[in-house]
C-alpha cells in the first residue's frame, strides 16, 4: 500500500485533518441548515474549489510538459469583467458567458506561443501572468468592483445542499476524466508530454493537443475566477487569484504528475487540491501568524514532495519501487 | 595479440553470483565474470541476454540482488554510478548521455572541471579537453557546442569523457553501431593503445567482425545466464552465433529474394521530382514500386536520413515535388504522409520512436491511434490481440503489452517500433536503420519480415549503414554521397563491391560506376 502513488498525499491529508480536529473538536460536524450542509470540511471543500478547478486544467498542461503561470490572471480579469458587466446594468448571464469567452481568447493566445511559435511554456504564459493583472486593472479602472446581483453570487456561494463551486469543480474534473481516459485522448496528451517529437513522428497532432489543453486551462481559469468574484461580490484585480498558479502547480505535483510531462493522475490531483486547501485551514485554525503563512505552506509541501521521491521511498520500503522503471532520473538525452 | 601474461596477473573486476531482479523479472541469474588488467574483454548475447544489466551491476546503476563485486580484490558495493567512477571505472554508453548544448570541453570534464580560486577554470578546462581529445586523435574545437557534431563524433567524445578520470576499466556498451569503418578504425586504435596502457576494457558490440578484431576473450550470456567463455581464436564465427542464439545455424538461413516482379503498368507507390532542402540535401529523383524494396546506402551524414525525412515530409522541401500514386502531393508534416499510407521508422529510436513512460501497448498502437483520431480509441480487445499478434511475430520479450516501454531492451525497442507502423498497414514502409544495434538473431527476423511485406506487395524503402544487409535485400539500391544521390544500381549490379565503389567514387568518377 506504501507503494500506490496516492499513499503519502492521503496520508498528509488524513494527518491535516487530524490536526484540524485536535484544534477545533467541532471540526469535523456537519450540519444540515436550511437544506444546505455546513461545517468545516464543506468549508474546504467550498474555498478549495477554485484551486482544484485550475488544477484539473494544470494537470493537462503538466501532463504535455507544459506550465500555465497566468491562471491567477486570467482569474482576475474574468472576475473583472464580469463585476464590471453587471455594475454597469447587465445581466449576470451575459456577463459571465463574455468572460469565459475572453478567457478562452487568453487561452488560445498561451497556446499559440507554446504550440505555434514553440515558446518555452513557462516563459510564454509569463507573458499574460504580468500583462494580464494590469489587463483587469483596466478593465476595472483600478477600483474593486462590488456587485449585488442573486445569481451571480450563486456560482461561487450559492448552496444545492453542497457548495455549487465544489459541484462544478468536482463535474468538471469527472468530466476530463471520462473525456480523457474514455477516448484516447489522455493517451495521446501523455504521449505527446513524454515524447513530443516521436509522438509527432506517429501522426499524433501534437500542436493542437498542446493548443487545447492551454485554452481549457483558460477556461477553467475563468470559471474558477468567476467563483472567486462571486464569493465575494467584488472584483478585485489586485487580489484576485493571487498565487493560485502556485497552489495549482502545488495539488498537480503533490497528486503525483510529474512536472517532466507524461503519465498524470486527476485523482491526485483531486487529494492534493484537498491537501493545500486543508493545509490553508489548518494554518489559520492552529494561529500560525498571517506573515508566516506561505513559509508554512512550503514546509508541509516539502515535507510530501520529500516523502513521494523514489529516494525515500527506497529508504521506507525494504526494497526499490518499481525497479527502473518509474525512477525518473534526471538523464539528458542526446538530442 | 592476446597478451598471455595478462590472464595470470589478477583480476581488476571480480564479479561473482551475481543476480538482478526486478519486479516480476530476473534480469540476470548467478553470473560470474572476470575481467583482468590489459586485456579487452567482449561480452556477446541476443538482446534481452543480461548484457546491459551486467554492465549496470557493475557501475553501480543497478544494484544486485545477491552476489559479490570485487573491485583489485576488494569486494565493493557501488550505490550510484558517481561511486563506480570514483573507483576507476568509467562507462560510454551506446547512445550517447551527454549534454548537447554545453560545449565538447564542458562535456568532457563535467563535474571534474580544474578549478582555481573556487572557480571554474575556463583555459584550464579546454586545454585538458584539448590534450585528451588528442589522445583519441580528434580534431575538434573544444569550445563548439556537443550538439553540433555528428553524432560519431559525439561517441567519441564520450570516450575522452570517460578518459578525464584516470579509468582502470573501461566499460563500452555499443560504442560503435553509429560509427563508420573508419571512425570504428579510429576507436580500436584508441582502444589498442589503453588495453596497453593496462586499462581492462569491457567491449559489448553486436558487429562480430569487430568482436573478433578487437577482443581478446569473450563471454557469452544468454537469457540472463553465463553460457561460458571463449577465445576468438579458438571459436568460429559459427560456433559463436549458435551459442549466443542457443540454436543450431539452419535457422539463420539468408534471406533470399530478388523479386522483380512489379508491374510496370501502375504508377509508383512514391515518385520524387528534384525534391531537395536546402543545407540538407541535393535535388533528387526517385521512384518506389509496390511490392519492390528499395535500398539507400551511404556513410554516416551522406543524407540518408535527410532524404527519407523529405520522403515522410517530417521536413518541408525547399525544391521539387512529391507524389504519391501519380498524384502531387503538398506534405504538411507527417500526419498527412501517414494517412497518405506512408510509415517512417525513425533511425533515431530515443529520441524519435520510443514513448518511454508509457505501456508497449500504448506504444505499439500509438500510430494506429493517431491516424484513427483521438475520439475513437482503440478498443482495448483489438488492441490486445494486436500486440500479442506481433508480440508472438517478432518476438518481443518480455510478453507483457503492459509492461513500460522504458523496461524494454534496445532491440526489443526497435521491435515494438517496427509493429507500430506495421499494424497501420502502409502502403510505403521507409525503415530507417531499423536494425541498429541489434543482435544477429533479431537483424535476420527483422530482414526476412521485410521480404514477407515486399511479397505481399508493400513498398519498403531500407536504410541501413551495413552494405551487405542493404544489399541483400533490396532489389536497387540508391546510393548517397555528400548529401547527393549519386546512383542507383538494380539487377546484377546490386553487390557489395559496387555499393562501396559508388560510395568512395569521386565526383568525376560518378558515370563510370553508374550501371
Amino acid at each position: 500500500m506504501i507503494r500506490h502513488h496516492l499513499f503519502w498525499p492521503v496520508a498528509a491529508l488524513v494527518v491535516l485533518l487530524v490536526v484540524n480536529t485536535v484544534f477545533n473538536p467541532s471540526f469535523l460536524e456537519i450540519e444540515l441548515q436550511d437544506g444546505h450542509l455546513y461545517g468545516g470540511v464543506i468549508g474546504i471543500l467550498r474555498n478549495g474549489a477554485p484551486t482544484l478547478l485550475i488544477a484539473v486544467g494544470m494537470t493537462l498542461v503538466i501532463a504535455t510538459r507544459g506550465i500555465d503561470l497566468s491562471v491567477g490572471a486570467v482569474a482576475a480579469i474574468a472576475g473583472a469583467i464580469a463585476c464590471t458587466w453587471i455594475a454597469s446594468g447587465g445581466d449576470a448571464l451575459t456577463a459571465m458567458l463574455l468572460a469565459l469567452c475572453v478567457c478562452v481568447l487568453l487561452g488560445l493566445w498561451n497556446g499559440f506561443l507554446v504550440s505555434v511559435l514553440g515558446i518555452q511554456p513557462i516563459i510564454a504564459t509569463l507573458v499574460l501572468m504580468t500583462a494580464g493583472r494590469g489587463g483587469a486593472m483596466l478593465i476595472t479602472e483600478g477600483q474593486i468592483i462590488t456587485v449585488d446581483d442573486p445569481l451571480y453570487r450563486q456560482i461561487g456561494a450559492g448552496f444545492l445542499v453542497l457548495p455549487i463551486a465544489i459541484l462544478i469543480s468536482l463535474s468538471v474534473l469527472l468530466a476530463v476524466a471520462a473525456l480523457t481516459r474514455g477516448t484516447a485522448l489522455g493517451m495521446l496528451v501523455e504521449s505527446v508530454g513524454t515524447n513530443p517529437r516521436a509522438s509527432r513522428l506517429a501522426g499524433v497532432s501534437s500542436r493542437t493537443i498542446v493548443w487545447t489543453v492551454y485554452v481549457f486551462a483558460g477556461l477553467c481559469a475563468g470559471v474558477a475566477g468567476l467563483m472567486i468574484s462571486s464569493n465575494v461580490n467584488a472584483a478585485d484585480a489586485n487580489n484576485a487569484g493571487l498565487w493560485i498558479e502556485m497552489d495549482a502547480i502545488l495539488a498537480v505535483v503533490i497528486g503525483g504528475t510529474s512536472l517532466a510531462g507524461g503519465r498524470y493522475s486527476l485523482a491526485g490531483t483531486l487529494v492534493g487540491a484537498l491537501v493545500i486547501q486543508t493545509l490553508t485551514t489548518t494554518v489559520y485554525s492552529i494561529g500560525v501568524p498571517p506573515d508566516a503563512i506561505l513559509v508554512f505552506k512550503a514546509v508541509v509541501v516539502i515535507a510530501v514532495c520529500l516523502l513521494q521521491s523514489p529516494r525515500t521511498s527506497e529508504l521506507f520500503g525494504s526494497r526499490r519501487r518499481a525497479g527502473p522503471a518509474r525512477t525518473r532520473t534526471p538523464e539528458v538525452s542526446a538530442v | 595479440m592476446t597478451d598471455s601474461s595478462a590472464r595470470s596477473a589478477d583480476p581488476v573486476v571480480d564479479m561473482r553470483g551475481i543476480t538482478v531482479e526486478f519486479p516480476g523479472v530476473r534480469a540476470l541469474s548467478d553470473v560470474d565474470f572476470q575481467l583482468f588488467p590489459g586485456e579487452v574483454h567482449a561480452l556477446m548475447g541476443e538482446n534481452g541476454a543480461g548484457k546491459s544489466t551486467l554492465i549496470k551491476a557493475l557501475t553501480g546503476v543497478h544494484r544486485p540482488t545477491s552476489g559479490e563485486i570485487r573491485l583489485h580484490g576488494e569486494p565493493v558495493e557501488f550505490t550510484a554510478p558517481v561511486r563506480a567512477q570514483n573507483a576507476g571505472i568509467s562507462t560510454v554508453y551506446q547512445e550517447v548521455n551527454l549534454c548537447p548544448n554545453l560545449s565538447v570541453a564542458e562535456n568532457i570534464l563535467l563535474g571534474r572541471e580544474p578549478r582555481r580560486l573556487g572557480a571554474i577554470d575556463v583555459r584550464a578546462c579546454r586545454t585538458r579537453a584539448a590534450r585528451l581529445l588528442d589522445r583519441i586523435g580528434l580534431s575538434i574545437d573544444p569550445g563548439s557546442a556537443l550538439g553540433s557534431h555528428p553524432i560519431a563524433v559525439q561517441q567519441l567524445v564520450a570516450i575522452a569523457r570517460a578518459l578525464a578520470v584516470d579509468a582502470r576499466v573501461l566499460v563500452l556498451d555499443e560504442p560503435t553501431s553509429s560509427l563508420d569503418t573508419d571512425e570504428v578504425a579510429e576507436l580500436f586504435r584508441i582502444m589498442r593503445v589503453l588495453r596497453d596502457e593496462g586499462v581492462a576494457i569491457l567491449f559489448v558490440s553486436h558487429f562480430l567482425e569487430q568482436v573478433y578484431e578487437i577482443a581478446d576473450r569473450m563471454t557469452v550470456l544468454r537469457n540472463g545466464a553465463l553460457v561460458g567463455e571463449y577465445l576468438p581464436d579458438r571459436t568460429g564465427r559459427l560456433e559463436l552465433v549458435s551459442v549466443m542464439l542457443g540454436r543450431e545455424l539452419g535457422t539463420l538461413e539468408e534471406v533470399e529474394r530478388r523479386s522483380g516482379g512489379r508491374d510496370p503498368g501502375t504508377a509508383p507507390v512514391l515518385t520524387a521530382r528534384g525534391l531537395g532542402r536546402a543545407g540538407a540535401i541535393a535535388p533528387f529523383d526517385l521512384e518506389i514500386h509496390a511490392g519492390e524494396v528499395v535500398g539507400l546506402a551511404g556513410l554516416l551524414g551522406s543524407g540518408r536520413t535527410e532524404m527519407v525525412r523529405l520522403l515522410f515530409g517530417a521536413d518541408r522541401a525547399s525544391t521539387g515535388t512529391l507524389g504519391v500514386d501519380g498524384r502531387t502531393v503538398r506534405p504538411r508534416g507527417p500526419r498527412s504522409m501517414i494517412a497518405r499510407g506512408v510509415a517512417l521508422c525513425s533511425e533515431d529510436r530515443k529520441a524519435e520512436g520510443v514513448v518511454a513512460d508509457l505501456t508497449v501497448r500504448d506504444n505499439l498502437t500509438l500510430a494506429l491511434q493517431a491516424a484513427r483520431g483521438w475520439m475513437r480509441p482503440v478498443p482495448r480487445r483489438v488492441a490486445d490481440a494486436l500486440v500479442n499478434e506481433y508480440i508472438e511475430k517478432l518476438d518481443i520479450r518480455p510478453a507483457d503489452p503492459g509492461a513500460l516501454m522504458s523496461a524494454l531492451s534496445g532491440g526489443n525497442q526497435q521491435k515494438v517500433l517496427l509493429a507500430r507502423w506495421l499494424i497501420t498497414r502502409p502502403r510505403l514502409l521507409i525503415l530507417d536503420e531499423p536494425t541498429r544495434g541489434i543482435d544477429v538473431g533479431a537483424k535476420v527476423q527483422i530482414q526476412k519480415v521485410v521480404a514477407d511485406l515486399a511479397a505481399e506487395g508493400m513498398a519498403v524503402l531500407f536504410v541501413s549503414a551495413e552494405l551487405e544487409e542493404v544489399v541483400r535485400v533490396s532489389d536497387r539500391v540508391v546510393v548517397l554521397r555528400d548529401r547527393r544521390k549519386v546512383t542507383e544500381l538494380a539487377g546484377d549490379g546490386v553487390t557489395v563491391d559496387k555499393v562501396m565503389s559508388a560510395i568512395a567514387a569521386h565526383g568525376d568518377q560518378d558515370s563510370a560506376v553508374a550501371s
